[in-house]
């Protein structure tokens, strides 16, 4: 029986993920929580920022001795990056730093939103593409863009359902869906604007592959707690996209027999 | 010698490559990358990579980030 984590497995060129949550590791308390949030979130790919090295505190800890690149999939994204040139760069160090071709790629267009400037996202998917890094471009939910981006050589698509850090949920979830109907051939992953577990469901019920989260697990009161909520929400949505929900109606319709009555 | 490392000054101790210079500032070199005058060194080149007064070094890790 699928399992809502296992079965009809989230693969993306050639790598097996165990989950279908995906978590950022920014905003946290320190690194043991955010190692013991990751733990109760069962996910087991990871997001990560590439910054310069604290040069002259050399004792302060490395997140990678809290987050086990042998355990987890380390993920570098370029966040932050608001030029094509900017993104290349830091994608490029990401993968000399890391071990693997899978880089996030964000190129944003506006401080104020965080929303992706597409234009240079096309641009810098297709150099990296061809690269051989295995883009997994941040987008916006527009399905005209996201089959774009897979004609530039995204080996997924990461919409957002709202704002990075904003915790609106999934403000568009037609958009979201059309995306799902149209865009073929590769994951589909809400990435940002997820608040809380119910709204990690509604993704996961439309039928996206993955959902990516951050600031939803990190900046909550209990993150651990979260972390585990948000964990049982996917495997809920995924099991409610594949049993089929019923169709809506404006009328009851009863649910015992009228034979018998009496 | 005197360079540029992630954006301030600094003088080398006694580090003439780049293996040197991570030695000297106890970085390993596993868990980083690195550019030379914005150019990225590959870790098999660290040995043989030489610095040169004036030279513009960045390194860079992972931290917490989305």
């Amino acid at each position: 029986m699928e399992d809502g984590v296992s079965n009809g497995k989230l693969i993306i060129a050639g790598v097996e993920f165990k989950s279908r949550l995906w978590v950022g590791t920014g905003k946290y308390k320190d690194f043991e929580e955010t190692k013991k949030a990751i733990e109760a979130s069962g996910s087991d790919m990871v997001t990560v920022a590439v910054r310069r090295v604290n040069i002259f505190d050399r004792k302060s800890p490395n997140l990678l001795d809290y987050i086990d690149p042998k355990v987890y999939k380390i993920l570098p994204h370029t966040a932050g990056c608001y030029s094509v040139e900017d993104a290349l760069r830091y994608a490029r160090l990401g993968r000399e730093a890391g071990i693997s071709d899978f880089v996030k790629l964000e190129v944003i267009g506006d401080e104020k939103t965080l929303f992706p400037d597409v234009c240079g996202l096309l641009k810098a998917t297709e150099i990296l593409a061809k690269e051989g890094f295995i883009v997994l471009p941040y987008s916006n939910d527009d399905p005209i863009v996201a089959q774009r981006l897979v004609n530039a050589g995204a080996a997924a698509v990461m919409p957002l359902g709202a704002p990075i850090g904003s915790g609106l949920g999934i403000r568009n979830p037609y958009n979201i869906k059309i995306i799902l109907e149209t865009v073929k051939g590769v994951p589909i992953i809400v990435d940002a604007g997820v608040g809380t577990a119910s709204d990690a469901a509604v993704a996961m019920e439309l039928g996206c592959d993955a959902v990516l989260i951050n600031t939803g697990i990190a900046g909550a009161t209990q993150p651990i707690m979260m972390a585990a909520a948000m964990k049982h929400a996917v495997i809920a949505g995924r099991f409610a996209y594949k049993a089929g929900r019923i169709a809506r109606r404006l009328y009851a319709a009863a649910s015992s027999p009228f034979d018998g009555m009496l | 010698m005197k360079i540029r490392l992630n954006g301030d000054d600094y003088i080398t101790k006694a580090a003439s490559t780049v293996s040197e210079l991570l030695a000297e500032l106890d970085i390993n070199p596993l868990r980083v990358a690195l550019e030379l005058n914005m150019a990225i060194v590959k870790k098999a080149q660290y040995d043989s990579a030489a610095l040169k007064d004036g030279d513009n070094v960045e390194v860079v890790n992972f931290v917490g980030g989305g």
